[in-house]
């Protein structure tokens, strides 16, 4: 029961068709609160289409969706603002719910942008606007995120922090994660359920099962798997989301 | 003092020019320049049923333009034709099929010039209170899909994500933007709409840093190219539309000084 009351999104057998081919066919899902769900997969794979039908952006052609979400925010994964468009961080900050200015700054304090609240969007670099995207998906305190490619750009010690960062935000806001992630070390160490896509769902489980199984091992090389599943992550000290290192 | 035609024209052209402001900015932000000169064409076909049907023009116009707005839509979904060329086909069939129901409808006198280029002379009052209660209502409707709007504007899968509905409010944007249309083909002719919407719009992106300001800017630039094209439309006897088109321009190119001056600024 309490495994229900938690549900936030459940995919039943569901896919994309396109011009009579399917993007992604048979995939079931389901997302739960405080927990994190990655898909991994090669380009092409159907992850960012996956992504949309959680979010119901697109319909699916077959099976069905449950969607319980209250609350849902989005970090796409391509984003371009056309120059004509003067907006700057803070105004993308409030581009779907009115947020205060102080949660604004704290947002952006957590992903280390907040010098840049009063800069205009078009002169931020690459990484800096993904930073924005995130703190304006956090600052909604949604209570389902969804996190497509989240880090790219952003420079190494920053991709850390922020995975940090969404691993810690999702047990904060107690809400539901799905992220699309390249970043194997991450997925290995921080979520809960991965799911392999290849145009239709090759494996999924909890990222230990996973490595063993021989449709990942397919998917990924040999060499990877075998790297990724005696990965550990150590450190003797922490970094913040800015690169400085945390006490 | 409303029976003084300049007086006339001068109120419902500053309405117009109010109206005009943040629907230019959204036609500029969204790349609609080409899809807001399709429904302008088309606007002189729905002149031509207004007459043959003794209809209300701005009413006639509105409903041409929501027409050909659905149509565009339709073709999209039937052929892989581009974009570009499906308004340009639309555009230029209306507006010939406007000009040749004109050739049938000999019987009533036609000022063409004045339909395709505006004539100030032609503002009644019942046109002042159309632009401004018309006006009005376009801006309360924009007022309350902005949100939804705007976010769609910047990125329409978030929007849709998010909740915004943002199919529903580009609808009716485009509802809204056959009503401004509307409301501004007697002054300033079908051809010229289009550039009322685009240029001070354009203006204010040159010395705005954000949205708000950039509306505001616009419908200052709007309203002061109406009022000083005017002028100079009785000054020098020219017809109303070109008259603001050139005066906007004008204030362009003004526009740009600023930006040349800062772009030298940040070479040095």
């Amino acid at each position: 029961m309490n495994e229900n009351n938690n549900l936030l999104v459940r995919l039943k057998n569901c896919g994309v068709q396109k011009s009579s081919k399917w993007i992604v066919k048979g995939i079931s899902l389901e997302i739960y609160k405080g927990k994190i769900v990655t898909l991994i997969g090669p380009n092409g794979s159907g992850k960012t289409t996956t992504a949309k039908m959680v979010l119901n952006i697109l319909q699916s052609d077959e099976g069905s969706i449950e969607n319980y979400s209250t609350k849902m925010a989005y970090v796409p994964q391509k984003i371009s603002i056309d120059w004509t468009m003067p907006l700057r961080v803070i105004d993308f900050m409030n581009l779907t719910s009115h947020i205060n200015k102080d949660e604004i700054i704290e947002a952006l304090e957590l992903t280390g942008v907040q010098h840049l609240i009063y800069k205009e969007i078009h002169n931020l670099s690459g990484g800096e606007f993904q930073r924005v995207l995130i703190a304006r998906a956090i600052a909604k305190k949604p209570d389902l995120l969804v996190l497509d490619e989240p880090v790219q750009g952003v420079d190494f010690n920053g991709e850390i922090a922020l995975y940090n960062l969404i691993k810690e935000i999702c047990t904060k806001l107690n809400c539901g994660i799905l992220l699309i992630s390249h970043d194997l070390h991450f997925v290995m160490s921080a979520t809960d359920h991965v799911i392999c896509l290849n145009g239709h769902i090759c494996c999924s489980g909890s990222p230990k099962s996973i490595v063993k199984n021989s449709s990942y091992i397919e998917l990924f090389g040999e060499h990877n798997a075998a790297t990724l599943s005696l990965y550990q992550h150590e450190h003797d000290h922490s970094h913040q989301a800015d690169g400085s290192i945390k006490n | 003092m409303f029976d003084d035609f300049f007086i006339r024209a001068l109120i419902a052209g500053v309405g117009i020019a109010i109206v005009a402001g943040p629907l230019g900015c959204l036609v500029i932000w969204r790349r609609l320049s080409y899809f807001g000169d399709t429904l302008s064409h088309s606007a002189l076909l729905g002149v031509t049923l207004a007459y043959s049907f003794s209809l209300n023009i701005a009413f006639s116009v509105f409903i041409i333009s929501t027409v050909v707005a659905l149509l565009l839509v339709s073709l999209q979904k039937r052929t892989k034709l581009a974009g570009d060329s499906l308004l340009g086909l639309l555009a230029h069939s209306t507006l010939a099929i406007g000009l040749v129901l004109i050739g049938f409808l000999s019987y009533i006198r036609f000022d063409l010039m004045g339909l395709l280029f505006g004539d100030i002379l032609a503002v009644t009052t019942a046109d002042i209170g159309l632009v401004w209660i018309g006006g009005s209502l376009i801006l309360i409707v924009l007022y309350f899909i902005w949100k939804s709007l705007f976010s769609a504007t910047v990125n329409y899968d978030l929007s849709a994500a998010e909740g915004m509905r943002p199919e529903v409010s580009n609808f009716i944007f485009t509802l809204l933007l056959a009503g401004v249309i509307a409301l501004s083909i007697k002054m300033i002719g079908a051809l010229l709409i289009t550039g009322l919407l685009l240029i001070p719009a354009a203006i204010a992106r040159n010395i705005s840093s954000s949205p708000k300001q950039m509306i505001v800017i616009a419908i200052l630039s709007g309203i002061l190219s109406v009022v000083i094209g005017l002028f100079a439309s009785l000054e020098i006897n020219t017809s109303s539309g070109p008259s603001i088109i050139v005066v906007a321009l004008i204030l362009f190119i003004i526009s740009l000084v600023p930006l040349e001056i800062k772009g030298q600024l940040q070479k040095r």
